[in-house]
């Protein structure tokens, strides 16, 4: 693969999240009834740093729940190779919570599709919220995020990588490219 | 791992791998919806041709778990004639699309040979006096959960060892972990030799500071057939709480069921403290789940 561009550096990322906690406690008019979860693996740091700043502007404390939608996946009666089944916990109840899904990118929409059902699962959430770091388009189902850090316009050749402090020692996102093979 | 015959070429990276899968899937189990759809599209057969009924609801509360369909067949092995007859009821479920078999038969070998038969993946649900390996994943998901580890833990299997199946995967599996696996019965019921185990004709070796005790079914058929006395098995090789003084202070006890209440153990120590029996009935069903989602997914098709 081929590195392109910088998308975010750490202090765009920081901003970014910070606008998007700030619009979470406004959508929901407070953070009474809210909660967080975020998609293995990099959503999860992300839900944790936004109720931090949640915690930090508010005083409050959000809980956050952590997913793994792998046994939800359309496709694994196709693949070739097996996924990683992963933890979830969900330290609370969701039934009446208004959750905000978490993920890195949004691309396809398979993912925010499958952890839908899987939360549905879990329990009975009052609505739920789906904020992403970045959204790339090309969605291959409708659905849409309600809080987005940056909307970037991509190719379906290009690769967005989100790295974060936590998993990848570093806070950038980087827009690379596939070589055609 | 295309198949689960035994733990033959076995790492213990793959054993731990398969138990970290179980711990998801445990966790799936206590949802208020305990299923999900991960299996969806598939169909997993349970073929039996020696009776049991827990192993096959075990196996077939799995897959329903994932989201499988499940359908099974039942044969007293002994109305058949073995051999052909293994192959021709392999091969009528082949032809209605089936993508795995849970295969339990009275003959050791006869999952082996069914992987020459058919497309789908073979899971052992218990072969002769072979293997039974989703019995010894169960077993160690169950201790590693009490103990925490099985490194330089000691493990005592109590009983037929000779005629055990549990006891032979065990004594295959459990040492990749780390565990030190002792093996004790009367001198009529134990093998010649047990790659990967201690054996002793002596209770007492084995239970001697041992961190678990595994007591197995003490069959009728070996009393009938002369090869103990039941009152003199009793008295030497009864698992009680008076023995398990020589075990390590609260040390845990496994069956793989169904028991013989105040033979192979005395009838209070299955409902003790120590008894993690309740325990492997219920991770039994995680373990599988995590069976068949590792053969099942990531093969293409």
């Amino acid at each position: 693969m081929r590195f392109k561009a910088e998308l975010l550096n750490a202090e765009e990322m920081r901003r970014a999240l910070y606008r998007i906690a700030h619009e979470i406690v406004e959508a929901n008019k407070g953070v009474e009834g809210l909660a967080l979860v975020g998609i293995h693996t990099r959503g999860i740091p992300l839900a944790e740093r936004i109720a931090r700043y949640i915690r930090e502007f508010e005083g409050k404390e959000v809980p956050v729940g952590i997913l793994d939608i792998t046994l939800y996946r359309d496709d694994l009666s196709e693949i070739g190779v097996r996924p990683q089944v992963r933890e979830t916990r969900i330290p609370f109840d969701l039934t009446g919570k208004a959750l905000v899904l978490v993920d890195d990118v949004l691309y396809t929409g398979r993912t925010a599709r499958a952890a839908l059902d899987a939360l549905m699962d879990l329990g009975r959430p009052r609505r739920i919220y789906l904020a992403v770091l970045v959204d790339r388009g090309h969605r291959e189902l409708p659905i849409r995020a309600d809080f987005v850090g940056k909307n970037v316009p991509t190719a379906k050749n290009e690769v967005v990588k989100v790295k974060v402090e936590e998993v990848d020692g570093e806070d950038r996102v980087e827009l690379w490219e596939r070589e055609e093979a | 791992m295309r198949h689960l015959l035994d733990f033959q070429g076995w790492t213990k990276a793959q054993v731990e791998n398969t138990l970290d899968t179980a711990r998801v899937m445990a966790e799936v189990l206590e949802r208020p919806v305990k299923k999900v759809p991960a299996l969806q599209g598939f169909t997993v057969a349970t073929v039996f041709f020696e009776p049991s009924t827990r192993t096959r609801i075990s196996f077939e509360l799995a897959a329903r778990r994932m989201s499988a369909d499940v359908v099974s067949f039942a044969a007293q092995a002994s109305s058949l004639q073995k051999g052909e007859s293994y192959k021709d009821t392999l091969l009528t479920l082949e032809a209605m699309g089936i993508d795995a078999y849970i295969i339990r038969a009275d003959s050791a070998g006869v999952p082996h040979q069914a992987t020459r038969w058919v497309k789908g993946v073979v899971v052992n649900g218990g072969d002769g006096r072979r293997a039974h390996p989703t019995q010894a994943l169960l077993d160690a998901y169950t201790l590693l959960e009490a103990l925490g580890t099985l490194e330089g833990r000691k493990i005592a299997i109590v009983g037929d060892i000779l005629h055990s199946r549990v006891a032979r995967s065990n004594v295959e599996l459990l040492p990749l972990l780390g565990a030190e696996v002792w093996v004790a019965g009367p001198p009529t019921l134990l093998p010649q030799s047990l790659p990967g185990a201690r054996l002793t004709p002596h209770l007492d070796e084995a239970l001697a500071e041992a961190d678990a005790v595994m007591v197995l079914r003490l069959q009728k058929e070996r009393m009938e057939a002369g090869l103990i006395h039941l009152q003199d098995y009793i008295a030497h090789y009864q698992v009680t709480e008076a023995r398990l003084k020589k075990a390590k202070p609260g040390a845990f006890l496994l069956h793989p069921g169904p028991m013989n209440r105040d033979i192979e153990l005395e009838g209070t120590l299955a409902d003790s403290e120590r008894s993690l029996v309740n325990r492997q009935v219920r991770n039994g069903v995680a373990v599988r789940m995590a069976v068949l989602y590792h053969l099942l997914v990531g093969k293409g098709r």
